[in-house]
């Protein structure tokens, strides 16, 4: 039997395009375990699995729990503190009209 | 052509056990881990049932394989959709375990080192219904698949037969573990279809 291996995080944008249009690669997760603050697709994802779990590569904690029935999908993010993600600078709203 | 009589060709077949619904049936025994595989070392190992009014039953692993030991063979169906025929495995019914603690609750939570938990009914657990197995085909339950002892609870989906089970936590009230705050079933059953909430 070998050892039960993950997958980098990067694997998780396709299963996230279903829910959002963020390219979670690009954006940064702050873990609610041990509080380290790193790039969402440097976590480990373990898919063999009846979802896919992604764990903070510094304390192994849950950092993400992603679901997928043939309807319906639950994303459960407890273990995330937040999520940073980069966004478009935003328009300079003018004065009143 | 002659009519061929049924019986001429042999023996019937055997019947096939039924599949539950949406299954298909394997002969290998597919890995399934939501996390690194702990490492336990027996020295250490030990099973805790934490009754609800406080009180802790424990064994150590020599503890444990001094009780009566039972060999279940019995079918098992993972929710990913694979179910597996006659597996046999030894260890202790939870029976045997639960005879000596004074409870009134309804709901178990069992948890594993690793930090894996589900949750069951209190009466899924006995009955001659689970068992902690510490050997599958004979031999020492590998890690992978949740040595040095795991929960056997086969009527329901294998999410529920927690590997690397640490204990039971009684509660009057049902806790949801893992996958069942994540959208599966909070009972599964297999016959039944459970997969996910509202199944
Ligand atoms: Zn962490």
């Amino acid at each position: 039997m070998t050892e039960m291996s993950y997958l980098d995080g990067n694997m998780l944008d396709g299963p996230m395009r279903e829910l959002f249009t963020v390219d979670l690669s690009t954006a940064m997760g702050r873990c609610e375990n041990c509080g380290m603050t790193g790039s969402m697709a440097s976590l480990h994802v373990y898919s063999h699995a009846p979802g896919l779990v992604a764990r903070c590569p510094s304390c192994e904690g849950v950092m993400l729990r992603l679901v997928r029935g043939p309807d319906r999908a639950w994303l459960d993010l407890r273990g995330t503190t937040f999520l940073q993600v980069p966004m478009p600078m935003e328009q300079t709203v003018a004065g009143p009209l | 052509m002659g009519i061929v009589s049924p019986g001429f060709q042999g023996r019937p077949r055997t019947q096939e056990p039924a599949l539950p619904p949406g299954q298909y049936l394997t002969e290998d025994f597919p890995v399934l881990s939501a996390g690194p595989t702990p490492r336990v070392s027996l020295d250490t190992w030990e099973f805790v049932i934490s009754a609800e009014n406080g009180s802790d039953h424990r064994w150590s692993w020599q503890e444990l394989m001094a009780l009566p030991q039972e060999t279940p063979t019995v079918d098992i169906h993972c929710v990913t959709r694979w179910s597996k025929f006659g597996t046999t495995w030894q260890g202790v019914s939870l029976d045997t375990l639960l005879a000596d603690v004074d409870t009134g609750a309804h709901f178990a939570l069992a948890h594993s080192y690793g930090g894996y938990t589900t949750n069951l009914p209190l009466d899924d657990l006995r009955g001659g219904q689970a068992w902690v197995v510490h050997s599958f085909d004979g031999a020492p339950l590998p890690a992978e698949h949740g040595g040095p002892a795991r929960l056997l609870v086969p009527h329901l989906y294998f999410w529920k037969s927690a590997k690397w089970v640490r204990g039971l936590r009684l509660k009057t009230m049902d806790e949801p573990g893992f996958w069942e705050t994540a959208g599966y079933h909070d009972y599964g059953d297999p016959w039944r279809e459970q997969r996910y909430q509202g199944d």
